[in-house]
């Protein structure tokens, strides 16, 4: 009976959200990239140019804001979609562009290619993804939805097939469902790849009546923004999981635990949550089944640490968050002491995909070892940055020149650093490793929150160990003796590298050393990572360590105490004046003879004559070490 | 170690962790100004209300009251500490764990400079060095007359306009040090004008700070 109630529910839930899209298409729709990255670019500027333009011209088109799309790169994005066209995405607006788009596509018909990124579905007219590089490697299965739904309207998410799965799980036995999640060997993807189902078995197993499930939404890694992504973009797909895995588990209390820092992610959670609640789809007799789940929102505190299970635990619980020792492990003795499975929020994100179309699909995409895609959020030196999404095994060479479109500039590639503060640098000999957990971490680094960072010839591979290493001592609990004093004594290390003053070699075996003893003396997961990008850096790029150390010299021009500033005589045009007026110190003067000069005991180093000087002179240089500009000086005399 | 008139001193000990973190935080805890006493009970009143007696509240209640009045006031932890019934040093603690509380009034423009890993990498550090010397200040701080403060934070999510930093929540993309002067030279002809036309009430920036908070307090 409870079958054929959920079923009836659920169809007349979609019934609903297919009729009320259907009569949205109708109609004109700005689809507008409201998500953090987008705001950022001025999304919102550009959704009330379009409102403006749109009523002043008396059309009936209405404007939607979605997530991110994955395409940060050409913020800010909208999609157009009009009855009788191809439905086009627009990247790079402005208000200039904003009136051309609604005057002569709007009005008058004409979708204006030009200006046009790619199209939505295939057509006649203009390529899609498909015809692009990236859209051949990439395939999404928990972006597919992101940036083209409007997440704080639940009906976009279930006319695309959302809750369906629910539905399907709310048939079957718990059993059944955990074994299907089993069978598609989904590892979770909050950094260790730890298999899903084992950890939701274990939950299971242990004894108890009242039981959790945790999001673990905290993402702290300095340049990562996946999670945060999600959440804006498609929030029902993550609570539509997690509740799958509180059915599978028996699980009486739900919770996010979501960071501060994000207050948009945790807006659009809470929305989420409300419409979840009003079609029967969380609460008491979820779908008209005998199963009564709900959802909250728990907001962390900015300590990366927290990520860590046991510290997030005890934040919730309104300590510290210091780390445990395990076991017991969270699924035994977790939130409260009850049994509790933490996961990630990508992790509950593939859970309603694998429930609706079956293990077997999900293990065809990826690696025997690593089945599905891996998110990444592809940053730093590469020209196309965002949130991509590839079937794992893809190489660390696809993703960054096929991808990412290469590297800006007529640079050369140096170095990827994976995994954010636990991960490590790799080499460009290791460009054709494949992307997943096992692979990576023979090589050094880690899968990690997901982070990557490409890395060209600009960028110090020492100034970059010292930068991860800084962070992840701030953010060290102190617990742990090895992880609280050895960070420091590591970072002091760095500290004088970078400064010039560390003239010893034999620094770097104590460096090594000091990484190995963290490695074995800390509790968590912090410590024993945290050395990861000193370690990888000395094994792979060791010359630039000597470098620093033996000749006062960063090869790669960047560590501050180490270069000066110089205008090469030979280049400097003496008519031109605006290096004299970038300098926000003052310290660039004009000599007798009408050259250039950098008065040093002024400059602050910031870059900015370099900027300015214009690119027919060229004449600002940077040299390293700096004593090489006594001899330039003594040239010039 | 608590200044100001709230305090009733010598009742917290500081662990180095925390000693580390107040440094981080510009620690030294600001004097209260004139009414400000008042409001802060009020709002902590207010807020306390809303909860249970609960330890687990107690990051829930910090939140809130740092969103009501800008920061954690010393007063405020410690009638927070008697409401949940624990000790006061528990809240302290917790409050200095945590990188989102702050114990100072954040300045009345606040500029968070991205530290990310994409913005460190092409001048982010460039960046806060020139606010610094600008704004005479160190991060983590607030300048003397509360008019602004300057914090390092991670990733805001625009990393292909690195660097970036957060103006009173605009955001500003390839940022240069010609850039901040810009940007605090706006800032000056602003002030310039709206001190012309209202010079009597503009003449201390501390009479704005709990003008400010008055208003803030009658909205809620
Ligand atoms: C210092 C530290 C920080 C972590 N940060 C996160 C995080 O931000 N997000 C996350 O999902 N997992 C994080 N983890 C991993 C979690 O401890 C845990 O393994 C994960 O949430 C489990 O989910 P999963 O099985 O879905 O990966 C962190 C671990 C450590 C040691
Ligand atoms: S690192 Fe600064 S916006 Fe991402």
């Amino acid at each position: 009976m409870g079958a054929v109630s959920t079923e009836r529910c659920y169809e007349k839930l979609k019934s609903k959200a297919t009729e009320k899209i259907e009569s949205l298409k109708q109609k004109p729709v700005v689809w507008i990239g409201t998500a953090t990255c987008g705001k950022a670019a001025g999304a919102v500027k550009i959704r009330e140019a379009f409102k403006e333009e749109i009523t002043g011209k008396g059309l009936d088109a209405r404007v939607i804001e979605v997530g991110c799309m994955g395409y940060c790169y050409a913020e800010p994005l909208a999609i157009i979609s009009k009855p009788g066209f191809p439905t086009l995405c627009y990247g790079h607006l402005d208000e200039g562009l904003v009136k051309r788009l609604v005057e002569d596509f709007l009005v008058n018909d004409d979708p204006c290619f030009e200006f046009a990124m790619v199209a939505l579905e295939s057509n006649d007219f203009f390529p899609t993804f498909t015809d692009f590089p990236r859209g051949v490697y990439e395939q999404k299965i928990i972006l597919e939805h992101c940036g083209f739904i409007d997440p704080e309207d639940i009906d976009h998410y279930i006319d695309r097939e959302g809750y369906a799965a629910l539905a399907k799980v709310l048939t079957m036995k718990p059993e059944e469902v955990l074994a299907e999640i089993k069978a598609s060997n989904l590892r979770g993807r909050g950094g260790a790849g730890f298999p899903a189902g084992t950890k939701w078995e274990a939950c299971k197993k242990a004894k108890g009546s009242v039981k959790y499930v945790i999001c673990n939404a905290d993402e702290g890694d300095p340049g990562a923004f996946m999670d945060r992504s999600i959440l804006e973009s498609n929030p029902h797909q993550v609570i539509e999981g997690l509740v799958i895995c509180a059915y599978a588990v028996g699980a009486t209390g739900g919770y996010f635990y979501i960071r501060s820092e994000y207050p948009q992610a945790i807006r659009r959670v809470k929305t989420a949550l409300q419409q979840a609640r009003e079609k029967g789809l969380l609460g008491n007799s979820i779908l008209g089944s005998s199963f009564d789940f709900d959802i909250e929102v728990f907001q962390g505190s900015g300590a990366f640490v927290c990520g860590e299970g046991t510290a997030l635990v005890n934040s919730m619980e309104g300590k510290m968050g210091i780390p445990e020792h395990r076991p017991p492990r969270l699924s035994t003795s977790g939130f409260r002491g009850k049994p509790t499975v933490l996961n990630n929020v990508k992790t509950f994100c593939y859970v309603p995909v694998i429930m609706r179309k079956g293990a077997d699909w999900f293990k065809s995409t990826g690696t025997p070892s690593s089945p599905g895609t891996a998110v990444f959020a592809l940053v730093g030196k590469v020209a196309n940055a965002g949130l991509v999404e590839v079937p794992m095994g893809t190489t660390l060479r696809q993703l960054i020149y096929d991808v990412g479109e290469g590297i800006p500039g007529e640079k050369k590639f140096k170095a990827v650093q994976i995994g954010g503060p636990s991960g490590g640098c790799l080499p460009k000999s290791a460009l054709d490793v494949p992307i997943d957990f096992d692979s990576l971490q023979e090589a050094g680094a880690m899968m990690g929150s997901g982070g990557l960072v490409v890395l060209d010839e600009d960028d110090c591979m020492v100034g970059i160990a010292r930068y991860f290493l800084e962070f992840t001592q701030k953010e060290s609990c102190g617990k742990c003796t090895f992880c609280r004093l050895g960070t420091k004594h590591m970072l002091e290390i760095l500290n004088d590298i970078t400064k010039g003053q560390e003239n010893e070699l034999a620094s770097l075996n104590i460096l090594w050393e000091l990484a190995e003893d963290i490695k074995a003396g800390s509790l968590c997961n912090l410590g024993k990572t945290a050395p990861n990008p000193v370690l990888t850096t000395l094994r792979y790029f060791r010359d630039e360590y000597e470098a620093h150390i033996k000749e006062g010299c960063c090869p790669a021009l960047t560590c501050k105490h180490l270069i000066t500033y110089f205008i090469a005589p030979e280049k400097c045009s003496k008519l031109c004046n605006v290096c004299v007026g970038s300098c926000p110190t003052e310290a660039i003067y004009t000599r007798e003879d009408g050259l250039k000069a950098i008065g040093q005991e002024k400059c602050v180093k910031c870059n900015n004559c370099l900027k300015a000087c214009p690119p027919q002179y060229n004449a600002v240089v940077k040299l390293s070490p700096p004593e090489l500009l006594k001899e330039k000086e003594s040239e010039l005399k | 170690m608590l200044k100001g008139k709230s305090s009733k001193s010598a009742l917290i000990q500081i662990t180095p962790k925390q000693n580390r973190n107040l440094f981080l935080k510009g620690m030294f805890l600001m004097e209260l100004l004139e009414g400000e006493r008042e409001i802060i009970v009020e709002h902590v009143d207010a807020i306390l209300k809303n909860y249970r007696n609960d330890r687990e509240n107690l990051i829930p209640i910090l939140q809130e009251v740092q969103g009501r009045l800008g920061y954690l006031p010393g007063l405020a932890m410690e009638k927070i500490a008697k409401a949940i019934n624990i000790p006061a040093v528990d809240v302290f603690g917790l409050a200095t764990f945590y990188n989102q509380f702050r114990l100072n009034p954040p300045g009345k423009h606040q500029i968070k400079v991205c530290m990310g890993t994409a913005c460190y990498m092409v001048g982010g550090q460039i960046a806060l060095d020139s606010f610094e010397r600008r704004l005479n200040i160190k991060e983590g701080e607030t300048t003397c007359d509360r008019n602004f403060s300057l914090e390092r934070v991670a990733c805001v999510g625009c990393c292909s306009i690195a660097p970036v930093v957060v103006v009173d929540d605009i955001i500003e993309g390839k940022v240069t040090p010609t850039r901040v002067d810009g940007i605090m030279l706006s800032f000056e002809t602003d002030s310039q004008k709206k001190k012309n036309e209202k010079e009597k009430c503009e003449e201390e920036g501390n009479q704005l700070w709990v003008q400010f908070l008055q208003k803030d307090a009658m909205k809620n």
